[in-house]
C-alpha cells in the first residue's frame, strides 16, 4: 500500500462509505473494549500495574545498548544465531540467506507485525519463496490479498459472510459454510499439512529478556508454536525496542498484554524459548536464528520526548478504543501501524512529508493514553508531530513539510490582531460588520463543507457587556 | 552477520541514550495474594474453566482411573506420553486393559512426526501452575518432548496440588527460572481457540481441541 501516494483524505471518505466496515468494526471495538473492562474490573489494581508496566519500559530504554549486548551475549551463549538489520530490506535479505542456506522454498509464519513492516512476504515472493500465514486471521486475509486492518485482530473488518466467500473460493475442495465451527476446520486442516511440511518457521518476540537470552512469544491458537517446534529452523524477527531487563519484568508485562489486548487474563499459550534443540532432546529447531531490526527506532529514542513511543508492547488497546480508528478501520491509515500508535509511529519511521498527514485523525479525545497498558501519552506526542509539520526546526525527518507562506502569513495576521488593542478593536467590528459577506471559496468552502459557516455578531462581547452589564453573575 | 550495521546501530543508540532524562522510578514488584493451598486449587479451577479447560481434582493415588475413564469417554485410541517421566513410569505399570493405546515418545521428531500426527491425545506433566492467571508450567525436557502437549486432539496434564503458585511471577521468583531457563518454558491456560472470525470464539484451531487437567491433591 505504501507504493500509492498515500492520501489519508481520501482513503478516509471512501472508508467512511462502506457501511459493511463500519457495521463491522462497531460491533468488534465495542465487544473488545468491554472484554478489557471485565478483565481490569479494579481500576486501582490496573493503575498500580500500570505504573509498574511504565516504570519496566522505561528502565528498558534507559538501558537499550546494554540490554541489547546483554541479550545477543545471553543468546550467543545459549546457541541462538543473532543478526542485526538497519533496514527492512536488510531484514529481508538475513531471512532470505537462512532459506537459501537451507534449500527451502515454504516459510511457515507466525503473526509477526515486524514481519509486516519489512513486506516479507513479498520480497520472498519476487525471490520464488511462499510464504504461508498460519494465524488464522492472517491466513484470511493473505487468501484476500490484503494487509492486516488490526494489530491484534488483523482480519476484523471482515465478517463471517465475507470469509465463507473466501474460503469457499480460495481453498480447493472446500464446500461453502458459514459456520464458524467448520471454517475453523478448514483451516485446521489445510495448515497441519503446512506445519507437518514445513523446514522454516518464523514468528515475531513480543518480548525478550536480557537477563536470560529469552524469547517470550504469546498467541491463542498454538500456530505459534507449532512455527516454532516443528521445523527444524526457526527464525524470529523484533524490533530492537522489545527487550526487557529481567524475567521477572515478563508476567506483569504480559498480564498488561492480554487484558489490554483481548480482555483475557492470559493467552492459551505463552511461549518462552531460550535455545534451539539440545543434545537428547527430541523435538524443537536445531538451529534459531534471531534478527532484531532497527529501521528507525534508534533515531526515536534520541528524543526525550518522542521516544515514549517505544514503550508501546503492541497491545492494539488504544485502536480499539480510538473513535476515528473505529469509524474507518485500519487500511484507510495507509501504513503497518494504523490508529493512534500507528499515528505517532509511522510518521517517525517513514517520514512527516510522507506519512505526517495520519497525525491529523485525532481529536485529542485522550482515550488512547487513557487505555494504554504502559501509559504512552499518545495526545501529546501527536500534538508534538503536528507542530514539527510546520517547523523548519525541528528534528522529526520531513519536519516543517506543511509550512507555507499562506498559512504563515495567516497565523502572522492572528498573532498582531491579538497583540495590538487598536488592530483587535478594529478587525472585531468589521467581522461584525462584513463577515456575513465572506465568499464561501477556498479554505471556507471545505470547512462548511460538513460545518455551518459562523455568523458573526455585530457587537463584540466586550462591548455587550459595556452596554449591557452582566445579568446572571 | 554485518559488523558495520551492528556498529552503526549501537553508536546510534550509545548517542541516544545520552540524551536528556528517561524519568525511572524502579519498578516495584506485582501484588500477589496470599492463598492456602485449597485457595490456590479453586481460583486455578475457576479461571482454567472459564477458557474450557477440564479440571478435575482427583485424590493422589486414584489418577490413573480417573485417566482410564476419560480414556474410555473421549474414546482415545492413542495416548502420546514421555517414557522415563514420573508418571510414565506409574502409566507403564497401572494403566492395564488400556496399556495397548501407549505411544512411547522415544526418538527424534524426524522419525516421529507421522506417529504423533496421526495420534489422538498426549499426557504430560506439569512444573507447576498459576493460580492468579489461570494457566499450567510446563517445561518439556529430553524425557518429556515440547509436542506432546501441542500436536494430539486431546492434552492430558498432570499437577501435584502442592506446585500451584498463586501468580506467575511467584512461581518465577520462587522457582528461580532465571537461573535454569530450560529450551523451551511454556504456560498453557486451555484449549487451543481463536476469535479471528467475527469474534466468534472457536476451539482447537491449530492445537489440541480439549484440555483436560488432573491436579493431585
Amino acid at each position: 500500500m505504501e507504493n500509492k501516494k498515500f492520501n489519508f483524505k481520501e482513503n478516509t471518505a471512501q472508508a467512511l462509505l462502506d457501511s459493511r466496515l463500519r457495521k463491522n468494526l462497531k460491533f468488534a471495538m465495542g465487544a473488545m473494549i468491554q472484554k478489557r473492562r471485565a478483565v481490569f474490573s479494579n481500576a486501582q489494581e490496573l493503575e498500580k500495574l500500570r505504573v509498574l508496566g511504565n516504570s519496566i519500559r522505561r528502565r528498558a530504554l534507559s538501558k537499550l545498548p546494554e540490554l541489547l549486548e546483554k541479550l545477543e551475549n545471553k543468546c550467543t551463549e545459549n546457541g541462538i544465531i543473532v543478526h542485526w538489520a538497519e533496514t527492512t530490506n536488510q531484514a529481508c535479505e538475513i531471512v532470505l540467506e537462512i532459506m537459501q542456506k537451507h534449500k527451502a522454498d515454504k516459510l511457515v509464519k507466525g503473526k509477526s507485525m515486524v514481519s509486516e513492516e519489512m513486506h516479507l512476504n513479498k520480497f520472498l515472493e519476487q525471490h520464488g519463496i511462499e510464504a504461508i500465514e498460519t494465524d488464522l486471521g492472517e491466513f484470511i486475509i493473505q487468501l484476500a490479498g490484503e494487509t492486516p486492518s488490526h494489530i491484534i485482530v488483523p482480519a476484523i473488518h471482515k465478517n463471517k459472510d465475507e470469509i465463507s466467500k473466501l474460503f469457499h473460493e480460495k481453498i480447493p475442495g472446500t464446500p461453502y459454510t458459514e459456520e464458524v465451527e467448520e471454517l475453523n476446520a478448514i483451516a485446521r486442516k489445510t495448515l497441519r499439512k503446512m506445519f507437518y511440511e514445513g523446514h522454516v518457521g518464523l514468528s515475531g518476540v513480543n518480548m525478550a529478556a536480557a537477563e536470560t537470552g529469552t524469547l517470550c512469544l504469546v498467541e491463542n491458537e498454538g500456530n505459534g508454536r507449532m512455527c516454532t517446534t516443528v521445523p527444524p529452523v526457526h527464525i524470529a524477527v523484533m524490533g530492537l525496542e522489545k527487550v526487557v531487563e529481567k524475567l521477572e519484568d515478563i508476567p506483569p508485562l504480559i498480564r498488561l498484554l492480554t487484558g489490554s489486548a483481548t480482555g483475557q487474563l492470559i493467552t492459551t499459550y505463552v511461549n518462552m524459548i531460550t535455545s534451539p534443540r539440545k543434545a537428547g532432546e527430541k523435538d524443537g529447531p536445531k538451529e534459531i536464528h534471531l534478527v532484531i531490526l532497527d529501521n528507525g527506532r534508534s533515531k526515536i529514542l534520541a528524543d526525550p520526548q518522542l521516544r515514549q513511543t517505544l514503550q508501546c508492547i503492541r497491545c492494539g488497546t488504544c485502536l480499539n478504543h480510538c473513535p476515528v480508528y473505529t469509524r474507518i478501520g485500519g487500511h484507510a491509515y495507509g501504513f503497518v501501524y494504523p490508529g493512534p500508535i500507528g499515528k505517532i509511529l509511522t510518521p517517525q519511521m517513514e517520514g512527516l512529508e510522507k506519512a505526517g498527514a495520519m497525525t491529523t485523525a485525532s481529536s485529542l479525545c485522550n482515550a488512547c493514553e487513557e487505555v494504554c497498558p504502559v501509559k504512552i501519552p499518545i495526545p501529546e506526542l501527536i500534538r508534538r508531530l503536528r507542530n514539527e509539520s510546520y517547523d523548519l526546526n525541528g528534528t522529526v525527518q520531513g519536519h516543517g513539510y506543511k509550512k507555507h507562506f499562506m498559512e504563515t502569513a495567516a497565523w502572522k495576521a492572528w498573532e498582531l490582531v491579538n497583540r495590538i488593542p487598536a488592530l483587535n478593536a478594529a478587525s472585531t467590528k468589521m467581522a461584525g460588520l462584513f463577515g456575513h459577506m465572506l465568499p464561501k471559496a477556498g479554505p471556507l468552502k471545505e470547512w462548511t463543507h460538513t460545518r455551518t459557516k459562523p455568523v458573526f455578531a455585530q457587537k463584540s462581547l466586550h462591548e455587550t457587556v459595556k452596554e449591557q452589564g452582566v445579568a446572571h453573575e | 552477520m554485518n559488523d558495520n550495521t551492528r556498529t552503526r546501530i549501537f553508536a546510534r543508540l550509545e548517542s541516544a541514550v545520552q540524551h536528556g532524562s528517561f524519568n525511572i522510578s524502579e519498578p516495584g514488584k506485582p501484588e500477589i495474594p496470599d492463598l492456602d493451598k485449597k485457595q490456590k486449587i479453586d481460583l486455578l479451577k475457576k479461571n482454567m474453566e472459564a477458557v474450557r479447560t477440564q479440571v478435575h481434582v482427583v485424590e493422589k493415588e486414584k489418577w490413573i482411573d480417573i485417566l482410564k475413564n476419560i480414556i474410555k469417554d473421549k474414546n482415545i485410541n492413542s495416548l502420546v506420553y514421555g517414557p522415563g517421566t514420573e508418571i510414565g513410569t506409574v502409566l507403564e505399570q497401572s494403566l492395564g486393559e488400556y496399556r495397548e493405546k501407549l505411544i512411547k515418545y522415544d526418538r527424534d521428531i524426524e522419525d516421529f512426526k507421522s506417529i504423533i500426527f496421526e495420534s489422538d491425545a498426549g499426557i504430560t506433566t506439569t512444573l507447576g501452575a498459576a493460580a492468579d492467571t489461570g494457566a499450567l508450567i510446563l517445561w518439556p525436557d529430553e524425557k518429556e518432548p515440547r509436542l506432546i502437549s501441542l500436536v494430539p486432539s486431546i492434552h492430558i496434564a498432570v499437577l501435584k496440588a502442592e506446585n500451584i503458585y498463586a501468580g506467575f511471577s511467584q512461581a518465577v521468583e520462587k522457582q528461580r527460572w532465571a537461573e535454569k531457563m530450560p529450551t523451551n518454558a511454556l504456560l498453557i491456560s486451555g484449549p487451543s481457540k481463536t476469535a479471528d472470525i467475527e469474534l466468534t470464539l472457536a476451539f482447537g484451531v491449530h492445537g489440541p481441541k480439549e484440555l483436560i487437567v488432573l491436579v493431585l491433591d
